[in-house]
């Protein structure tokens, strides 16, 4: 019951301090879709950090594919389809609304910001139909 | 170059949080997502974690005149809720629930060598090219 709920805590709180760090140190927010987006269309003296902070995910879960970690999906993967709508919702979305679940979801919610609070309530909202469409159409099972 | 660090080590933790809190894992997130069948709180606890330590954090950098590496916070400071947050955030959840995937945790299991994920990465970065383009033509036209 307590390892249930305490490694999404900590994992959470570790989440918050790699944030805050970027905060404290170099004055930035992490967001990730902002991070990337800002590498798709590059402005100059921005690109090192932004490099280094995508660096650092990856290698990250590298390592934890190397060491053969449990920590990725068990399950099948969804159909190519499925995974391509998505994607492109996710990329286009993200930067229409300046932000992710990392930028708002996090990064703003915790500032109070009336912006990033309001693209919560919708992202999440957005994504509680999207599953409900997926059990409709038959592909939630086993999640 | 102390920019860089920081934000490597930023990442690095960023996904050391990520993987340990179940959130590469995107049955977990769709779980949580599926607030009208089996719901999964797990999630519920990382938000929690995260917001609060940040919240912290951002306090404590309230009390700085500015960052330690920088001359100055680059924090958002707009307060306009406008259709374009609304829309954008919206398409964005959608996305995320269909996979179960935002960018980060994908970005984070491609790295790891989850094969299809890169497919959704793909997608993404084509949406945000889409984005940068079609911006830019809409500011061009005003």
């Amino acid at each position: 019951m307590l390892e249930t709920y305490l490694w999404p805590f900590l994992g959470g709180c570790m989440i918050g301090a790699a944030a805050g760090l970027l905060l404290l140190f170099n004055g930035r927010i992490f967001g990730i879709a902002g991070v990337v987006g800002g590498l798709v269309s590059p402005v100059k003296g921005d690109v090192a950090w932004r490099t280094a902070a995508i660096a650092g995910l990856v290698l990250t879960g590298f390592a934890a594919g190397l060491f053969q970690f449990d920590v990725f999906t068990a399950k099948a993967p969804p159909p190519v389809t499925l995974l391509v709508v998505s994607g492109l919702l996710v990329g286009y979305g993200s930067r229409l609304g300046n932000g992710c679940t990392s930028g708002h979801g996090v990064c703003g919610v915790a500032r109070l910001s009336p912006r990033s609070i309001t693209a919560t309530i919708a992202f999440t909202i957005a994504g509680v139909i999207a599953v409900l469409i997926l059990h409709g159409l038959g592909l939630m099972e086993g999640a | 170059m102390k920019h860089t660090i920081i934000a490597f080590l930023a990442g690095s933790l960023f996904a050391i949080g990520l993987t340990s809190s179940g959130m590469t894992r995107p049955e977990i997130v769709q779980g949580f997502l599926d607030f009208f069948g089996n719901w999964d709180p797990r999630m519920l606890f990382t938000i929690a974690g995260a917001v609060l330590v940040y919240a912290l954090i951002f306090r404590i950098s309230k009390t700085f005149t500015k960052p330690i590496f920088s001359d100055q916070f680059m924090v958002p400071t707009s307060r306009i809720i406008d259709r374009k947050l609304i829309i954008g955030s919206s398409l964005f959840g959608f996305g995320w629930g269909l996979s179960g995937y935002c960018p980060a945790p994908a970005i984070v299991s491609g790295g790891g060598g989850v094969l299809p994920v890169f497919v959704f990465l793909l997608a993404m970065l084509l949406g945000m090219w889409v984005f940068s383009i079609t911006d830019r033509m809409f500011k061009n036209s005003q």
